[in-house]
């Protein structure tokens, strides 16, 4: 069967063969140019993360002294030490850990039995089925109604049910896994029943276990955005044992930059005390992120291609 | 099913073929491929079609459950933009006040103030955000290596694996007073800028992150509708004498124009939701001025001062110039380009 999530798509295939011809002088030009501007593009976009790198190895009389650019100065790495020492961080972290699992549980099983369910066409009302979740892209109930809902009626103030429940479906994966099982030979599922095995039977053993280079994109997808959300434990939570490590990372900067009680004159410097510190925690917060990168793209670029062809 | 025409002149030459229609309608669970799903749901009626297929229905309860509750019953409960909302009365609110709350945010002096910071900030991402992804997919596709290609990609994608949070920590320590920009600055024998604290600067330096974090990644669809492009239409183009800026004028940029309207309709509709939580981490008292949005504002006053009710009414403002903008743009397109959403 092919599989159009490891297929890695062939981009490089549609670029004319325009060496056959001769070039002329202003396209060569333009291709040391064209070079030139995306070596620069990845300059940029790798320097801040250089610059972290080099500022959580540093000590923090560079750093105030803005002498440290790409190459750590006054090497050290007691901070380290110190930032995984602070038993509040290490329970943060352990919490985030804690959400991204449990929250990718919830998401994945909401979105795989939705998606299996609307991708069937002897689904009857299925437009219906597809088109509600589909409005909820374009319109939505809105920040104060949700924390309502949430705070109020269903009483998740300090409870890690409202970090991982109310984002617990994306309509976007839902419709990238809706196009996967369509694409899924119906003869297979055919053979299935008629060999006695029920609907249940069906997806629990066909198509789930031959749907696993879609379930492990998904997967990556919501735990890559519950490891980097923020906004509904700072919304949810006063509790700071509760706090994901990204809200610890998070008042960790407000302080530093006095964004929480800024009275008039705050002044700039205050933005590098501790500069060190949050350098530390940055890259600490974003280093599973960093490890599983390369894998990680590769997935969420399938994924998107697959989204994409479906339109 | 509508055998009997053709089957019928056939007759006993195809004996087998309406038997095995036959037996796949008695297998309840199997549907024949070849019919279509409108032929299919039309004759059932909805109670032999719950009989028979239950157990796919019973795949919907949660996640109906879950819509209705976290999708819309926040949607009806912006009722309460039109009611008193009490802290422990009731979720709909307690009385009818019509258009009260509307009334005083469009009589509010800094309302207007972050609305049209709303506007220019979200004019302002949509003009620089949109194109600048073609202009990369397009120069990435001109290189010759492929190695390189994926590699330019690799890169460019990073920031958008990042935690706002993180992004937010990058800007403020790169613009902080002895950060890397205003080393820059003074290298050129400028003075250093105290950028967080200008608001005169807030929109550059909120833009330039956005383009940093969103641009590679923009780049992703554009790349996949280039390799739809028939390499024969450049061929031609060739053969006519075409170079290659038009061949890239009169060939790609056509080929990839539906991708380029459907993702600038969905940028139209987020017009309004200007990265609230990018804005909101970024953002202190001493560039409210220019730094201040609807969604921030409405955080502020709705959450933090607890005026759910006023709150209620600048998000479904909000929401509904947002539900409009995507409607008449995907209308537009609908019409001008052939091309839309729905």
């Amino acid at each position: 069967m092919t599989d159009p999530l490891t297929r890695t798509p062939d981009i490089a295939e549609v670029r004319p063969e325009g060496g056959s011809l001769k070039d002329t002088t202003g396209y060569r030009v333009f291709r040391v140019v064209n070079v030139v501007i995306l070596t620069l593009v990845c300059a940029v976009t790798l320097y801040p993360f250089l610059n972290l790198i080099a500022k959580a190895f540093s000590s923090e009389g560079f750093i105030a002294a803005g002498e440290v650019n790409l190459i750590p100065r006054g090497f050290n790495t007691a901070t380290f030490a110190a930032v995984m020492s602070d038993p509040l961080f290490w329970t943060n972290y352990r919490n985030t850990f804690v959400y991204t699992v449990l929250g990718t549980v919830i998401a994945m099983a909401i979105t795989t039995t939705y998606a299996y369910a609307i991708s069937r066409p002897r689904l009857k009302g299925r437009t219906f089925f597809v088109g509600i979740a589909v409005f909820t892209m374009f319109f939505s109930g809105g920040l104060i109604p949700n924390y309502i809902l949430v705070a109020n009626f269903l009483g998740w103030r300090n409870s890690m049910w409202a970090i991982v429940v109310p984002g617990a479906l994306s309509v976007f994966n839902l419709l990238v896994m809706k196009s996967f099982f369509e694409n899924f030979p119906v003869e297979l599922e055919e053979a299935a029943s008629i060999d006695g095995l029920s609907t249940y039977g069906v997806f629990a053993r066909i198509v789930l276990p031959l749907s696993k280079a879609v379930i492990a994109t998904m997967t990556l997808f919501y735990a890559v955005s519950l490891w980097n959300s923020w906004f509904s434990a700072f919304l949810y939570l006063d509790d700071k044992n509760l706090f994901p490590v990204t809200v610890y990372l998070r008042n960790l900067i407000a302080a530093a930059t006095g964004t929480e009680a800024v009275t008039g004159g705050a002044g700039g410097d205050a933005v590098q005390i501790g500069a060190n510190i949050q350098s530390v925690t940055m890259l600490l917060t974003v280093l599973p992120i960093i490890c599983f990168y390369p894998f990680i793209q590769k997935f969420f670029v399938s994924g998107v291609m697959l989204g994409s062809v479906k339109g | 099913m509508s055998l009997t025409g053709p089957e019928a002149t056939r007759g006993a030459d195809a004996p087998a073929t309406p038997g095995v229609a036959a037996v796949a309608l008695e297998e309840k669970t199997v549907v024949p491929r070849r019919k279509t799903r409108r032929d299919g749901s039309a004759k059932l009626t909805w109670r032999k079609a719950l009989r028979r297929d239950w157990q796919l229905y019973t795949f919907l309860i949660v996640p109906l459950v879950f819509l209705l509750i976290f999708r819309y019953l926040p949607m009806l409960g912006n009722i309460i933009a039109f009611r008193r909302f009490r802290p422990g009365g009731s979720i709909f609110g307690d009385e009818w006040v019509g258009l009260y709350y509307f009334e005083a945010f469009i009589n509010n002096q800094q309302f207007w103030t972050v609305f049209w910071n709303t506007v220019i900030l979200g004019g302002l991402t949509l003009l620089i955000c949109f194109p600048l992804p073609i202009v990369l997919a397009l120069l990435l596709n001109e290189l010759r290596s492929r190695r390189a290609k994926k590699f330019v990609q690799t890169i460019s994608y990073l920031p958008h694996f990042m935690s706002i949070v993180i992004v937010a920590g990058l800007v403020l320590q790169l613009t902080a007073v002895n950060g890397t920009v205003n080393q820059i600055v003074e290298a050129f024998g400028g003075d250093a800028v105290a950028f967080m604290q200008s608001p005169e600067w807030f929109r550059t330096i909120y833009v330039s992150s956005e383009v940093w974090q969103t641009v590679g990644w923009g780049t992703i669809l554009y790349l996949a509708a280039l390799t739809t492009i028939d390499s024969q239409l450049y061929e031609a183009a060739r053969i006519d004498g075409a170079n290659r800026w038009k061949q890239t004028w009169h060939i790609t940029l056509p080929g990839i124009r539906p991708t380029m309207m459907v993702l600038l309709i969905l940028n139209i509709g987020s017009f309004m939701a200007v990265g609230f939580e990018k804005v909101l981490l970024l953002q202190n008292p001493l560039i409210y001025s220019t730094a201040d949005v609807i969604s921030t504002y409405l955080y502020r006053v709705g959450i933090q001062s607890a005026q759910f009710s006023y709150g209620t009414a600048i998000g479904l403002f909000e929401a509904l110039i947002g539900l409009v903008l995507v409607l008449s743009a995907n209308a537009i397109s609908r019409r001008v380009v052939g091309a839309s959403l729905w």
